[in-house]
């Protein structure tokens, strides 16, 4: 086995992560700066922690970006899904380009593009329905759940196309009908893939900026649209404060969805006394 | 079993007439499974598109919605009205045609350091032994799960005038009056680079680590150096997925509105950002519509690619 | 080439003929054509196969075999023809609503529910009654002998145990016909012919009719009861072993199944029971003590067995035909026969299987010693195609 050349290797991992992780702890360190001017240390203090639990504003945003989150990665993993296992065992069906046309777009289309058209159609529906009445929360979920579609479609579709045709057709076999095989052989061993596609979405939910900024209405702003609209002035403490509760959060979180899968890999490769 | 069966050709290919024609009214359930999402999807992005682009001929009105119908019933009289102004305006306007070309070519120039940064990044990790492999992945995607405009904020607190670059270097005697970095395209570049790698990364990785090595050590057994297993080997087998990544980053960055927005300077022309304040601060959705349409247009080839790309990725998945 | 041959089915009473010549046609195969757009995989096939019987598909990779077997399951649709099953036609069934099981390649054992949970699925799909479900998965268990793993997942059991279990869940559901996709590919050389010998001998408890693919002329010889020769998508031949062995139809039949010696030649000489050919390869004349169809001057191929050839060291005393001289060209010791390539004057190479009981009345000859070849009138195959 050929070894690649370690000191290229570590040079350019290096040098790399430090790119990647110096903005992200000089965010840390000057949250506990006490100065207004951010990056001009005076000395250690938490009171931009204590202004973020004061700011109302900040928190009513926050949690509603958690509930369209939580409503977008539900959504997103059960629409994903069934779009992602049509890609993966429906074979060249009519009108397969236009399909995958539809699932690749929303992975790289520009999202003020996707953002003024989706605004489009709620309008006209309005127009003509009276429904949905403004934007809000509903408009909100659903511009976040077309993002998310395609991101879980394609990793549900790589995952179905790993697993071995012969456990499908063993269970058609055995007499199940093609919708229960999905849900009792199927959708059991992409489970992991669920998962993942579950907090990808997540993820993509709550961080949204410029998507939410064409769907929100009145009382809906989401976290990232204050945020936004505070740091486009210029410096801003409290910001290095939320930014570091964020990094602690995802930092813990990916740890922990680790260790729950290696503990799960673990007991899977177990063999039983 | 008992009575032996006289022609059972005939007997069983008749089926009986009740099952028969209920079975040709109902819809095959194939049809309606693949039905459901192609619906969702054509309802919520196709129909959408459709949309833009018919907005794209209305023109600009006070009230709601702040745009003129196309179609008109006047006196039993069919009025179609198409505002053609907006694309003309697009395509005679000067700074508009700059602002086109500099989204390109900032886009352009993105993905090519990300590729700089990222291909050396995306290799040595998959050549890392598999527990390191998974932790450093992590470590590239933990900072993708951050919220993004944060990420782009800390980037205001370094390049700033007094911010945490130009404090190290005139602490460190390098130099003696700031640099201007804030507010400028040198940022816009260093912001977009450090939002979209791990985009190319991603990818690219997903394609390396599938290398089989002992193609490099066939090459290397052969006589060729490090270097030349590299170019001659490595390198074309991982074309995929360069341009995998590649488009990954450049399509969204034409469009790209919040770095530019919060790291950009006046003259840092993009298109999102056009659009943007055609939109939020005209309110002239009609030409904003014009804008986006433009955009898709200039994006098409490059879509077209990436959707071969993923279309060559499902096939190689079929074998 | 050991054969283990399957004893004959029991003798047929009188009560037993009207039956058993319904149980004749159990499986009807008719004229089934499948297409992949253009490519044809399966050309008009048509067989029979018994009730009971274990049957099987040999042919190599490509052959339509496999896909011949999944029409038979139902995972792959009928161009054209039919397949019906004690007499019902099972064009209109979906793979789900067919009374036949298949034990894959692969064996498909659901990874994610244990032994039990595996063969327990076929029966949940029916709706069978909780106590009679455990009843028969426990009997179904008990009949592989895997009562002790029914709690054990798939990935910590060995091949053979995965095999079994892929056994036991399909037989729990007591098909009509029970298909087996190449069984034994997935095992170790060394545990093969064990596995064939105890799997034929729970199919034969059950008495469920099988049909078998297999790529290994060996294993259809051991497990099967008739075989089915296929080749590009046609039955080439149909028979028990032994006639397909000792009687094949043709120069593909003939080298498929074991190894033999192919004389091309022309009839001289033809009466109703011989026949003589002569062929550029051998000195004299070939005699079959058979007689075939065909004009005089018609070319024809001779297949001799190797271990039909006899070897000697002095010039056989009657050499009128069926003999020739040679030199050992290469011997290759196989514990219980020999096997030698001779070339002969005519330059053509014949292979002899010798057995060690008949090399010790020769003296074993080595490399290019000259030996003569002989085999007798009843040794040689004539085929036409």
């Amino acid at each position: 086995m050929i070894r690649p050349n370690r000191t290229l290797q570590g040079l350019s991992l290096g040098l790399g992560f430090a790119f990647l992780y110096i903005p992200i702890l000089s965010l840390i360190v000057y949250s506990f700066n006490d100065s207004q001017l951010v990056t001009v240390w005076t000395h250690f203090s938490t009171r931009w922690y204590a202004a973020l639990l004061q700011d109302d504003e900040l928190i009513a945003a926050a949690w509603l970006s958690l509930r369209v989150a939580l409503l977008t990665a539900f959504a997103s993993v059960i629409i994903g899904t069934w779009a992602g296992f049509v890609l993966a065992r429906l074979g060249r069906f009519k009108g397969f380009t236009l399909y995958t046309a539809m699932i690749n777009a929303p992975l790289v289309i520009p999202e003020v593009i996707q953002g003024i058209s989706l605004l489009l159609l709620f309008v006209e529906l309005e127009k003509f329905f009276g429904w949905p009445a403004g934007r809000g929360v509903f408009t909100i979920w659903i511009g976040h759940v077309m993002l998310c579609i395609s991101y879980v479609a394609i990793i549900v579709q790589s995952r179905v196309r790993e697993l071995n045709p012969s456990l499908e057709e063993a269970a058609l076999d055995l007499g199940a009908t093609p919708l229960k095989v999905f849900f009792t052989v199927t959708l059991p061993l992409i489970s992991q893939a669920l998962m993942a596609g579950w907090l990808l979405s997540f993820t993509l939910s709550i961080d949204d900026l410029v998507l939410s900024a064409f769907l929100s209405g009145p009382g809906s702003t989401t976290l990232p649209l204050v945020v936004f609209s505070r740091v486009r002035l210029g410096l801003n403490p409290e910001m290095n404060a939320l930014a570091t509760l964020f990094i602690a959060i995802v930092t813990i979180g990916v740890i922990a969805v680790n260790q729950v899968m290696l503990a799960s890999q673990r007991r899977r490769l177990a063999v039983a006394t | 079993m008992s009575t032996p069966i006289e022609s059972p050709v005939a007997a069983a290919r008749t089926p009986r007439p009740r099952a028969a024609w209920l079975a040709r009214l109902r819809p095959s359930g194939r049809t309606l499974v693949i039905a459901g999402p192609y619906t969702w999807l054509l309802l919520f992005f196709f129909v959408p598109f459709l949309l833009v682009v018919k907005i794209s001929f209305a023109d600009m009105e006070l009230g709601i919605p702040p745009y003129t119908e196309l179609v008109t019933i006047d006196q039993g009289v069919v009025h179609v009205a198409l505002q053609l102004s907006h694309y003309a305006f697009l395509l005679t306007d000067s700074l508009y045609f700059a602002t086109y070309i500099s989204s390109l070519q900032v886009a352009a120039v993105t993905t090519l350091l990300c590729l700089l940064i990222g291909y050396p990044m995306a290799y040595y990790i998959a050549r890392s032994n598999e527990s390191a492999r998974n932790l450093l992945m992590m470590a590239v995607m933990l900072p993708f799960w951050t919220s993004f405009v944060i990420r782009v904020y800390a980037w205001i607190g370094i390049l700033k005038n007094n911010g945490l670059l130009n404090n190290f270097l005139m602490s460190i005697g390098l130099i003696h009056t700031p640099i201007e970095l804030y507010r400028t395209n040198i940022a816009v570049y260093i912001g977009m680079v450090y939002s979209y790698l791990p985009f190319l990364v991603m990818p690219l990785y997903a394609h390396l680590v599938k290398m089989d090595l002992r193609l490099l050590e066939a090459a290397s057994d052969l006589g060729a150096k490090p270097w030349k297993v590299f170019t001659t080997i490595t390198l074309p087998l991982s074309k995929n997925g360069v341009i995998a990544g590649c488009l990954l980053v450049f399509i969204p960055a034409v469009g790209e509105y919040v770095i530019p927005e919060l790291l950009g300077g006046a003259n840092t022309l993009m298109i999102g950002r056009v659009m943007w304040n055609e939109f939020f601060d005209n309110a002239d959705w009609p030409m904003a519509s014009a804008v986006a349409c433009a955009m898709v247009v200039l994006l098409l080839v490059p879509m077209a690619l990436f959707q071969h790309f993923q279309a060559k990725q499902l096939e190689e998945g079929r074998k | 080439m050991s054969l283990i041959m399957n004893e004959q089915s029991k003798v047929e009473t009188v009560s037993d003929v009207s039956r058993a010549r319904d149980a004749q046609d159990y499986v009807r195969i008719v004229d089934v054509v499948k297409k992949f757009d253009e490519t044809v995989a399966v050309n008009r096939v048509s067989l029979s196969v018994r009730q009971g019987e274990l049957f099987a598909l040999l042919g190599s990779s490509g052959c339509g075999k496999s896909t011949l077997l999944r029409m038979l399951a139902g995972l792959e649709t009928i161009t054209s023809g039919q397949i019906l099953i004690d007499g019902e036609d099972l064009a209109a069934l979906p793979p789900y609503k067919r009374p036949v099981n298949m034990m894959f390649q692969s064996y498909a054992l659901f990874p994610h529910m244990s032994v039990e949970g595996n063969v327990a699925y076929g029966l949940k799909q029916e709706g069978v009654p909780k106590t009679e479900l455990k009843e028969r998965v426990a009997s179904a268990l008990d009949l592989v002998q895997m009562t002790r793993y029914a709690k054990r997942k798939p990935h910590q059991l060995s091949g053979g145990q995965q095999q079994r279990v892929a056994l036991a869940r399909s037989l729990v559901k007591r098909p009509k016909v029970l298909l087996l996709d190449e069984p034994m590919s997935a095992l170790d050389k060394q545990i093969r012919q064990r596995t064939q010998i105890e799997l034929v001998s729970i199919l034969d408890k059950v008495g469920v009719t099988c049909i078998m693919v297999t790529h290994d002329q060996e294993e259809a010889m051991t497990m099967a009861s008739r075989i089915a020769v296929m080749s590009e998508g046609n039955i080439v031949q149909v028979g028990t072993p032994q006639e397909v062995y000792e009687h094949p139809n043709s120069r593909f039949s003939a080298e498929f199944i074991g190894s033999t010696n192919l004389f091309s030649g022309v009839v001289v000489e033809d009466e109703p029971d011989h026949v003589y050919i002569e062929t550029p390869d051998m000195p004299t004349r070939l005699y079959v003590s058979h007689g075939i169809t065909g004009p005089l001057g018609m070319a024809v191929t001779v297949s001799v067995r190797p271990e039909r050839i006899a070897l000697s060291r002095k010039a056989p005393s009657d050499s009128q035909y069926n003999t020739a001289r040679g030199v050992i060209a290469n011997v290759a010791y196989m514990g219980g026969y020999t096997l030698y390539h001779v070339r002969l004057d005519s330059g053509k190479v014949v292979m002899a299987n010798v057995s060690s009981l008949a090399l010790d009345d020769i003296d074993a000859p080595g490399w290019d010693e000259e030996v003569w070849v002989r085999w007798s009138a009843s040794a040689g195959v004539v085929l036409t195609k």
